[in-house]
């Protein structure tokens, strides 16, 4: 079993969940408290031993705590059961039922994770040690054949040779783009000007997207490894990644992984007794989503303010300091040792015909099982939302799922049977994007969700094109006017015109999908923008200018839990007799009707 | 004297972190991280000290400090409140929750109140989706905030805040 790799099965690991939900989740006093509890026990039989890993991407669950070789995962942990599992399941073999996996539609209890609708449909590649190993430790990731890749390619690959495998495997960039990795190498390397640099681009900023630092936070030599497999093949001397500064833990985890790639001759002078050098730098981006792109990113690095330029010319000609530059995602490197270590022909049969292996995706908003999940291309909306992520928590109706973040769309219920890949996406009228899936129910407003998304761009357009500065910023006006019920009908035209304006003269790609979320939702949620011009009513009861909650008297048991709830003490009613809302009291929290187990709640 | 005392020990301060890099232009980011982590801002002089170490005019190093949301020009509150608005924590109502930080403390995401007790900073996501509302004091990760809970939230960093002014 892969996740037997590495974790010796003479001995028992407990690897406890320490992704940022987890972690959030009190996941550091549960580790804290196992290493405790091990501490000088010898009522063991075999060597037991805790590990703090990456994130496993069962978020909604978390603390995860894992014990191998037996295969258990324990869901939800606290401090205070790590007692019961050292002494019921470490010492006696037996299970704790009531911190297993519940399947919340049969009820079944799962001994593994493994076994769970969560997991058996995911396939994961870039995700493959994440959760699995110590990110800290390099012999973990060792011991999953870390390095061998590297080892692979230098020693019996020739540089064209590793090139044309990255070609042939048909690995598209992560990051959004879903550019030809192999063709963005060759062409870097067909440039006769040296020195030439690799750039590792790990500044998320989507919001809703998590990949790039779970991978970051989790693995971080399969990062350092592609990278350097990169090098070899386009004889770069020097690398960079470039990284959020919020993400205190990549940083952390990353500095320390290229100290000890260091260490341990993968980087630096002769790397493995070649001919190759190569060393990486941190550069701790300064939080502008912008940097996202990858020649603001360059100038980032450079010192200067993050603003694009045309790409006339691309990075892989004249890149950093002018020179050949390779930039790739977080989530493309981590492919790479894949694909050296298995072949290409093995990448190229997972996936569908234009996009190959598979994708990483944070599936996250109103779904029930919360998380980062891996998938194969091809997979559909539906069995990502459905089977993997358990359906729409509270058993509402689903709306519509965000895919590709600020530049990206909102794909409707008729298109759920999409198999997910960069072109079904983009004719769709959404794009890949870096991987953020926003699950909607019927409480989410989709005129305020364009509005949301506009107003993140508006502030994060670096300003330099006037299309997307002042473009964008009209888009904003007109949206919020319509949130507010102050829209006309004509503004919907305009909404139209500007947006065509913006994808057509703006600078970068970023200002040239900015409109996409406007036009999505205007494409297959028309109804509801003329709900709120024509009617003043927002359907999903969001817009609180156009919101009303009442009570329906017929469907009230009065249970009282809507009152218990409510914290601007609006509603009043007896105990099992229909309960009445304050509109004068009410905030529009929504508190009531997300918490009514009856339906009773309505948007007047 | 009290007050120089103080400004030099803090120019002080200001050359060590500064010092730590080689002179270059492209170091400006990572001295400028340094700084804000440090004060908690980014005080005029350590600008002008690194202007002048990475021989950079300071119109250069302002447009970075400006253009780069990690910076403040300001000294910000003694607790940062950081409400998550990422789509996941936004469709479930972290607006709601910025509403209520303003009728609570009367400040709005990008200020401070006067007293300097608290800020308010909204983060385009902090990557704990399953969490949200995600709502974080200083180092302290609040999930599911709700109005409610959101009171208490305050009420326990007011506490904590006097907790650490005492043992000072």
């Amino acid at each position: 079993m892969n996740q037997l790799k590495g974790n010796n099965p003479g001995r028992r690991t407990i690897l406890v969940c320490c992704g940022t939900g987890c972690l959030a989740n009190g996941s550091a006093a549960v580790y804290e408290a196992l290493c405790d509890a091990l501490k000088g026990n010898d009522k063991f039989e075999v060597e037991t031993l805790a590990k703090a890993t990456g994130c496993n991407g069962l978020c909604e669950k978390g603390p995860l705590v894992k014990i191998l070789p037996d295969d258990i995962t324990y869901c939800k942990v606290k401090a205070e059961d790590v007692p019961e599992i050292v002494e019921k399941t470490l010492q006696q073999g037996e299970l704790v039922q009531r911190l297993l996996f519940r399947d919340p539609a049969t009820k079944k209890y799962y001994k593994s994770h493994h076994e769970t609708n969560f997991y058996k449909k995911q396939h994961k590649l870039a995700l493959r040690n994440i959760g699995e190993i110590d990110p800290s430790s390099v012999q973990d990731y060792l011991d999953r054949d870390g390095y061998q890749a590297l080892e692979k390619a230098v020693k019996r690959m020739s540089p064209a040779e590793v090139i044309e495998e990255v070609l042939k495997s048909g690995l598209r960039g992560r990051g959004g783009g879903g550019f030809p990795t192999g063709l963005k190498w060759k062409a870097c390397a067909a440039v006769d000007n040296p020195p030439r640099y690799v750039i590792c681009n790990g500044d998320e900023g989507d919001p809703g997207a998590f990949m790039d630092r779970s991978i970051l936070e989790g693995d971080p030599h399969t990062v350092i490894e592609g990278m350097i497999i990169c090098a070899y093949a386009i004889s770069a001397s020097k690398g960079f990644i470039y990284v959020r500064d919020e993400y205190d833990l990549a940083v952390k985890n990353l500095t320390k992984a290229i100290e000890n790639a260091r260490e341990r001759g993968y980087l630096g002078k002769n790397i493995l007794d070649s001919e190759l050098s190569f060393d990486i730098e941190l550069v701790r981006g300064g939080g502008a989503f912008v940097c996202g792109e990858e020649t603001a990113l360059i100038n980032s690095i450079q010192g200067n303010v993050g603003e694009p330029w045309d790409k006339y010319v691309y990075p892989a000609e004249k890149g950093l300091w002018g020179q050949p530059t390779v930039i790739n995602n977080v989530e493309t490197w981590a492919n790479i040792p894949v694909i050296i270590n298995d072949g290409a022909a093995k990448f190229a049969s997972i996936g569908t015909e234009g996009s190959k292996g598979t994708k990483v995706f944070s599936l996250v908003g109103k779904v029930v099982n919360t998380g980062l999940v891996e998938v194969p291309m091809g997979t559909t909306l539906r069995e990502i939302i459905f089977d993997i992520g358990g359906g729409i928590q509270k058993g509402r109706q689903f709306k519509a799922v965000q895919t590709g973040g600020p530049s990206g769309g909102c794909i409707p219920e008729s298109l759920l049977d999409l198999p997910v890949d960069f072109d079904t996406l983009t004719q769709a009228g959404s794009m890949m994007g870096s991987g953020g899936m926003i699950v909607m129910d019927d409480r989410t407003c989709m005129v305020e969700v364009a509005r949301y998304y506009v107003n993140f761009l508006a502030e994060e357009s670096c300003g330099k094109c006037v299309p997307c500065r002042e473009g964008i910023s009209f888009l904003l006006e007109t949206l919020t006017r319509i949130c507010e019920g102050k829209g006309k009908l004509e503004d919907l035209d305009l909404l139209e015109s500007m947006s065509c304006t913006i994808q057509q003269a703006a600078l970068c790609a970023l200002g040239r999908t900015a409109p996409n979320p406007v036009l999505s939702t205007l494409k297959y949620f028309r109804d509801e923008y003329l709900e709120h011009i024509n009617n003043h009513r927002c359907p999903a009861g969001i817009c609180k200018e156009l919101t009303e909650f009442y009570v329906d008297e017929k469907l009230c048991t009065g249970c009282g839990r809507c009152r218990r709830n409510c914290p601007a003490d609006a509603i009043t009613g007896e105990k099992k007799k229909a309960h009445t809302i304050d509109p004068e009291k009410c905030i529009k929290c929504g508190e009531c009707i997300d918490n009514c187990k009856f339906q009773a709640v309505k948007v007047k | 004297m009290a007050v120089n005392s103080e400004q030099t020990a803090d120019r002080k301060a200001m050359g060590k972190i500064i010092n730590r890099y080689p002179p270059e232009r492209r170091y400006i980011l990572a001295i400028m991280q340094d700084l804000q982590k440090q004060f908690n801002y980014l005080p005029k002089d350590a600008l002008q000290m690194t202007a002048e170490y990475v021989n950079t005019p300071m119109s250069v190093v302002y447009s970075m400090a400006t253009f780069y949301k990690a910076f403040s020009l300001v000294p910000k509150g003694r607790v940062v409140l950081k409400t998550c608005d990422g789509t996941a924590c936004h469709i479930k109502g972290s607006n709601i929750i910025i509403d209520e930080i303003y009728k609570t403390l009367g400040i709005r995401p990008g200020e401070t109140t006067a007293d300097g007790d608290f800020s308010l900073e909204t983060v385009n996501c902090l990557g704990a989706c399953a969490l949200a509302p995600v709502l974080v004091a200083n180092d302290r990760v609040y999930p599911k905030v709700t109005p409610a809970s959101l009171r208490e939230i305050i009420e326990e960093n007011r506490g904590r805040r006097d907790e650490s002014t005492e043992r000072e």
